[in-house]
Order: C-alpha cells, then structure tokens, then sequence
C-alpha cells in the first residue's frame, strides 16, 4: 500500500509546471488584450474607426454570450432560451456597482478609468494606466457574474424536476420576471438634476429635492443605504448616464477568458460529464453522474459569464441599459449564434457570434457591402482553382468548397447591395427581413450549423487539405 | 332601507368580466400553440405573428373596403364582391377536390398538390356561404335602407372571415415551406427556423407595401353598446356588460366548441389524435400524416386570425408588427397553453381564461406595471408542482 502511494506520487506531475501550464492560456489572453488595447484602439481611433471600435466590442461581448450558452445548450444539452437574463441581471449590478460605486469613492460618475478602460486615447493619454474606477469596473464586472450565477443556481434548481422543454419554458418565464421587474422600479437614477420626490426616502431628512451639484449628489447618495440602490436603476426608460468603461482590452480579456475556459472544461471530466448528459441523460446517471448536479453547475457557470458580459454590455460607449433590450429577443440572438456555430461547438458558436453581430450592420450600409465583390469573386476564384486542385491530387476539397461557398455568399450579398444602389432602392427596411430568409435558409440547408458538434480545425479546412480523400467506391483502381 | 352592494364586489366582478374577455383571446391563441404542440411536439413561436397577422390584416380588408374608424362614413359595397370571391374560391377548390382531379393524367397528378385538403376547403365553403347568407341577410333588409350599424357589423362577419382564410393559408404555406422538411431535424433546429419565420413576419409585416410602421387604428364595427349594467347605486362605477366582450368572449366560446366537436367527435379529430400519439404508428394505420400536420396548423392560424380580429375591436389600436406588445401578448398566450397541460386542447381553454383572469385582477388590485409578473410566476409554480400543466397526463419515462 505504501508502495502504491508512493508510486502515485512519482507519478502525479509536479506542481510548477502544472501550475505553468494552467496559467499559460490565460496570460497569452492577457497580452493580447493589452495589445488590442496599445496597438490595435488607437490605431482604430487614428483611423476614425470609430463605429468599427463599437462593432468589436459587440463581437467580443457577443462571443462571451455566445460561449457561454454553449457550455448549456450544446454540451449539457439543456434548453435554455432565457440567457439575456442571466445578462441582464450582471448588467444592472454591474451598472449599479459602478454608479453608485463612483460616487461614493470618487465623488463623480465621469469618465475616470485609465488607459485600460478608455476607447478615445487623445485626452486620456497622460491619465494613468490602471485607477480607482478601472479597479471598481474591474470589481463590478466580478460581482454582476456572481449575482448572475446565483440566479442560475436559482433557475437551474427547478431542472431537478423539469426536462427538455419545459425547462426551456422556466427559463424564458425567469427571463421575463427579471424583465419586468426592472422595468416596474422607479424611473428615476439619482444623478445631477433628478427630482428626488420618493416617499420611502422621506426619512432620508437632509434630502433635497433638486441637487445640481456632483459633492451634494454624492453626499446625498451616501445616505441611500445600498439595498435601496436596485428601486433607482431607471426602470422602463433605461439605467442612462453609466461611463463607458468598455474598452478593447476588457472585451478581449473576458471573450479569451471564456473561451479558455470553455475549452479546458469541454476536454476535463467535469464537462465530459455535461457532454454526457447530452447524450444519454439516464445512460450517464447509470455511469453515476449525478445529472441534477450538473446540470445546476452548467447553469451556473453559464449565468457567471453572462453576467459578465452583461457589465461588459452595460458600459459600452452609446448603450443606454434598457431592460427590454435584454428580453427574450436577444436570449433568441444567443440561441440563434449557438445554433448556427453547431450546437456544442466553441469555435462555431464564436464564428456565428462574429457573422450574426456584423451581418444586420453590414445590411444597415449596403454601400460597404456593394463594396466586397472584389473579395468575393477572388475567394470564389481561388477557391475553384484549390478545388480543381486537390481534386487533380485526389485530395479532399473541403477547403475548396468552404471558399466557394463563402466567395459565392459575398458575391451574392454585395450584387444585391450594388443593385439596390443602383436603383436608388433602400434596402434599409429589408435588413432584417433578409436576416430573418438567411435564418430560415440556414436551418433547411445545413440544419448542423456551420461546424456541427466538432470544432473548426476538427473539421479540418486546413487538417484535410494534406490528407487524401477517400477512394470513391466501385470507381476505377487509382 | 334598500341594500347596497358593496363597491368590493363590482370591481370584483368588472374585472372577472375584464379577465374572462381578455382570457377567451388567450384562450383562442393558445389553442394553435396547443395543438402544433401536441402534434409536432414543438414550440410555434411564429403562431403569435400569425395572430398579429391576422389583427392587421383585418384591418387592411377594413380599410380596403372603404370602412373606416369613424362609425358615420358610409360603406362601399364590397361586402358583396367579398363574399362572391371568397364562394367563388370555395367552389373552385371543391371542383379540384373532387371533379378535376381524378381526371387528370397520373403524371400530373403527380406534380400538383393532392385533394386532401378537401375538409379545409370545405370549412372555407362554409364560411363562403355564411358570408353569403349574411350578405342577403343584410340586402333583404334594403340595400339602400339598410341602417349603418347593422351593414357595419355584416362586415365585420365578413372581415373575420377572409381574415381567418387568408391567415390559414398562410399557416398552410408557412408549414409547407419552413417546417415540412424539418420534421426530422433536431428540435432546436425547428425552433431556431420557427424563430426566423417569426423574425420574418414582423419585419415584413413593416414593410412600407405591407402595414407599414406605424400603428393605426381598427375600425370599431360593432356599435359601442352596454347590454347591461350592474349596481353603482352606492357611488362606485357600475359593472358594464358591454357588446363587444359578450361578441369577442361568444366567438371565442363557439370556435372553441366547433373545435373540441372537430377533435373529440370526428374521424379528421381521432386522425389528429392518432398522429399526435404516434405519428409513425398513425401513418401504418393509413391516416395521412403530412395532411393531418398541414391541417392542424391551419386550424391553429384560423383561430389566431379570429383572436387577431376580435383583438382589433376590442382594443382598436394596432401596434406596427415587430412591437413587443405583441409579443408579449404572444408569450402570455403560450404560458397559458402550458398552464393549461400543452397539447392538451381542453387544458388551453383553461389555461387562457386563467392566465386572463390572473393579469386583470392583478392589474386592477396591484399596479399594471408588475401583472405580468403574476402571469410568469403562476406559470412557474404549475410547472414546478404539476410539469405536464393542470389538465396535462403524466408521461412514462421511457429508456
């Protein structure tokens, strides 16, 4: 017996390189956050990229969300169509965090974050790298995740007796809740200039009703005790005012972060647990995988980066938080990413979050899309020409055939676009009808989605190229 | 000394009254979630865009037709025209049913789409011919004399009538196109395409040739009466008992009876429940799967366009399609289908006047603002303590 655990021993790997190895991915995530943030921002502001700068901190935040629903819809299988609140409720703590927060340490609701959490360079230059407010975002983001995780402790606790679609129905019934009941609280957010007229803040008696003054307004509102902050978060006409703290560098952080982690619990036997209930949920309970356990830790960890990305979704510049912007339309966007990638597919999923986000903008200005066609006949070009190619070597043409289809797509898209612009014909109305026919087109002729349940390089666009396709049967010998 | 009733008991009553009208619309939407459910074991999320469909689409005929939401205008004569095209369709798919059909070379028969929808067309001659026997009605009271009220409420017939047909064949086109080569397909597939169905409707629906994106209002076609009061005596509003909730709550009511006959007592009704039990099973039997499938979500599209319309004139203003009113409304149909035990027909009846019952007392007796809250949490305790809804069978397990 001593024997054997000192054999285990030798056998366990030794601790620093393990620990090296762990924290590998997520320093390699770290620097590229900080590049995107010193290379790639001010190199978008120079070039006065500044709706691009938007669209790839919705891709990012996209891919976090849609990541993170993998981890539900496609490994553990469970139907979940109420994500967003899961985003929602990270999104008003984060937001109320940050808010509230600033007043009480800074005195102000500013723009304070450093370089870090700033997307406009020229004025923030000489600020510092890292501040107060960039730690209290940094904190906030934090704590919406695990409020968001509670609550899906909370909903994933009634899958103990629920399946399949009833489940899904629970979800978009919490959904719906958290919906209204952010919208019933009061409309008002505390800032310069509000009204303060509350009767249940009557007791507060150095309340004034009109304060116009940041040192006042903080002072004021370090005498609402912090469980009262929830009742002024806006309600139906949205949480405004909040700094845009959402910069490359956190959106880059967090979208890398999920998917490092995505990855690693896929490959570990805690997600080949999720993955198995996917499959077989009564095969794998007879392998002694305790479902309901599961299952709740899926949802839980789903809801963290949510939340996440919720906070990440909240402070991004020219957002105004909005409970009905996160209704069960965008738990549907999620879905629709999900499915789209491959159900169970990290890199599919991030892939669809990508197209799904830029799809509707590039519609949005037809003339930039009309613009495309040189790319798409030269992919269509190139990709006939590694078809003929691959087929003369008797190889396989996937990647042939992915850049026909993907050069035949631009070309289609971009001759629409060219011809509406040519007939003064606004396809501005149409943006989303397009959307919805893409939608629908998609799911009748790749009902698998863009990758299937593998990976992009498991399907091998570049694995196959140096593998030989196989032999057709009853063909002629080669 | 005269009793007074206490004000309790008529805002009571009034807002039972509010709740059953709204929970009878409900109940109409639920019905087609319920049904394609049952069948198809899949959420129709499109279903609510049909019922959206057919409250603008009523409008559209409305207006059409010359009518407007001023009760004083004078209608154009196209009630008559209506009513002989909508015969007119009847008749010729009665012809192809049953005359032209068979005679037609096997290779043709082929291609073309098969009589089996001979029941639907049937249904569609009926309404023809209630349109048509409305139109006499109305013309033997004196095409010049007839009062304006009255030829206002014909239309009203006929409107709902082209406006259930036009939404059933959408129904028919809708399943045929985005749902008939999925029935293999995983079940999110069919929910992601049902999804950008819904997508598609509403935008369309925005459309500036389509209903365009502002909201208008419904013509109110039925006069604006009080059949009776009740109490007020002591300085509280008395409890009204108007026209057009009695109308919308006796549409609703028929319908839903003319369904249960069609699904409890006929041969169509047991292949229905054949084919929701076992559709393979059904399809050895002889029962024409595919057809049954079309029917169903017809029926569903028919009931969703009467909801639509009643909808229209009992609340009159129309919001564009893409709203979120309309999809919430959409949503609080579909939790009292599974409030009610989705699949189950009777269960969505139920289902819908509870559901409509719970957001009006709620809206009266607490603030408007959080009576959806109550329609989501009831949803969330049935579920948690009877999953297959309250008239819902248990499901074996089965490995």
């Amino acid at each position: 017996m001593a024997e054997l655990r000192i054999q285990a021993r030798e056998l366990r790997p030794s601790l620093v390189p393990t620990a090296a190895l762990s924290v590998m991915p997520f320093a390699t995530v770290l620097l590229l956050a900080i590049v995107a943030q010193l290379v790639l921002a001010p190199w978008m502001v120079a070039n006065h990229w500044d709706f691009q700068a938007k669209i790839g901190l919705d891709i990012a935040t996209s891919i976090v969300l849609a990541v993170s629903l993998t981890m539900v819809n496609g490994f553990t299988g469970q139907f979940s169509i109420g994500h967003a609140a899961f985003m929602a409720v990270g999104a008003y703590a984060s937001a109320m965090i940050v808010y509230y927060g600033s007043f009480r340490l800074l005195g102000n609701v500013n723009m304070n974050g450093g370089l870090v959490s700033s997307m406009i360079f020229e004025p923030a230059r000489t600020a510092p790298i890292l501040t107060l407010a960039d730690g209290l975002f940094a904190l906030s983001l934090i704590v919406g995740g695990l409020v968001a995780a509670i609550c899906g402790y909370v909903v994933g606790l009634p899958s103990l007796r629920l399946k399949g679609d009833y489940l899904a129905i629970v979800t978009l019934g919490f959904g719906e809740i958290v919906r209204v009941l952010v919208q019933s609280q009061t409309t008002e957010v505390l800032s310069e200039g509000s009204s303060v007229t509350q009767e249940h803040l009557d007791s507060i008696s150095a309340w004034s009703a009109l304060t116009t003054d940041d040192t006042m307004m903080a002072e004021q509102i370090a005498k609402v005790p912090w469980y009262l902050w929830p009742r002024y978060t806006g309600g139906a006409l949205g949480f405004g005012g909040l700094p845009s703290y959402t910069s490359l560098f956190w959106v880059v952080l967090a979208a890398g972060v999920t998917l490092v982690v995505a990855f690693r619990l896929k490959r570990s036997s805690f997600g080949r647990a999720f993955l198995s209930i996917r499959e077989d949920e009564i095969a794998a309970n007879s392998m002694g995988v305790n479902v309901t356990a599961y299952k709740v830790r899926a949802f839980v960890i789903a809801a963290f980066f949510a939340g996440i990305a919720g906070g990440l979704y909240a402070h991004t510049t020219g957002v105004q938080l909005k409970a009905d912007e996160l209704g069960f339309q965008k738990s549907f966007d999620i879905i629709i990413m999900v499915v789209l990638g491959g159900l169970g597919s990290i890199s599919g999923a991030s892939v669809a979050a990508i197209i799904v986000t830029i799809l509707p903008e590039l519609l949005r200005k037809p003339e930039t899309l009309g613009d495309c066609w040189p790319w798409g006949l030269g992919l269509l070009v190139v990709g006939i020409a590694i078809a003929i190619g691959m087929h003369r070597a008797k190889r396989s043409a996937a990647l042939g055939k992915a850049l026909i289809t993907t050069g035949a797509v631009a070309l289609f898209l971009s001759a629409i676009a060219l011809l509406a612009a040519h007939n003064k014909f606004d396809i501005g109305p149409y943006r989303m009808v397009l959307f919805a026919i893409a939608l629908v087109a998609m799911m009748l002729l790749r009902p698998q989605g863009l990758f299937g349940v593998q990976e992009i390089w498991d399907r091998g666009l570049w694995r196959e190229i140096f593998r030989k396709a196989p032999a057709k049967r009853g063909g002629p010998a080669a | 000394m005269v009793y007074h009733w206490p004000p309790v008991l008529e805002t009571f009553l009034q807002t039972l009254m509010d709740g059953l009208a709204v929970g009878s619309l409900y109940a109409l939407i639920a019905l087609g979630y319920t049904m394609v459910y049952g069948i198809l074991k899949f959420i129709n999320f499109a279903h609510s865009d049909v019922f959206v469909l057919g409250a603008w689409l009523s409008y559209s005929i409305a207006v059409s037709g010359g009518l407007s939401a001023d009760p004083a205008t004078p209608i154009t004569p196209w009630v008559w025209w209506a009513a002989g095209v909508s015969v007119g369709v009847a008749v010729l798919m009665q012809l192809y049913d049953r005359v032209v059909f068979d005679r037609l070379p096997i290779g043709a028969r082929e291609r073309l789409p098969a009589p089996g929808m001979g029941t639907t067309f049937t249904i569609v001659s009926v309404w023809g011919w209630i349109a048509i026997g409305l139109v006499l009605l109305a013309r033997g009271i004196g095409e010049g004399s007839l009062p304006q009220s009255t030829a206002r409420t014909v239309s009203g017939g006929v409107i709902l009538i082209a406006a259930m047909a036009a939404c059933g064949l959408v129904g028919f086109s809708l399943e045929r196109a985005a749902y008939k080569p999925l029935r293999k397909a995983p079940r999110l597939n069919v929910l992601i395409t049902a999804i950008g169905v819904s997508l598609l409707l509403q935008n369309a629906g925005q459309l500036d040739w389509m209903f365009g994106t502002r909201p208008q209002g419904m013509p109110t076609l039925l006069p604006d009466l009080t059949l009776a009061t009740f109490g007020g005596d002591n300085g509280a509003s008395p409890v009204k008992l108007q026209l057009i909730d009695v109308v919308g709550a006796g549409t609703a009511v028929v319908l839903m009876i003319l369904l249960d006959i069609l699904v409890f007592r006929t041969k169509l009704g047991r292949a229905m429940r054949a084919v929701s039990f076992n559709d393979r099973n059904a399809s050895l039997m002889g029962i024409p799967v595919d057809q049954v499938i079309s029917f169903t979500f017809v029926l569903g599209a028919v009931l969703a366009a009467a909801a639509g319309f009643l909808f229209g004139q009992k609340y009159s203003g129309l919001n564009q399609t893409a709203a979120p009113i309309w999809v919430l409304l959409g949503l609080k149909a579909f939790v009292a289908a599974v409030v009610g035990g989705i699949g189950n027909i009777r269960g969505a009846m139920l289902g819908g006047l509870l559901i409509g019952s719970a957001e009006m007392f709620a809206k009266r007796y607490q603030s408007p603002a959080i009576a959806d809250i109550y329609v989501f949490v009831i949803l969330i305790l049935v579920l948690l303590f009877k999953p297959t809804g309250l008239l819902g069978t248990r499901l074996q397990e089965k490995v």
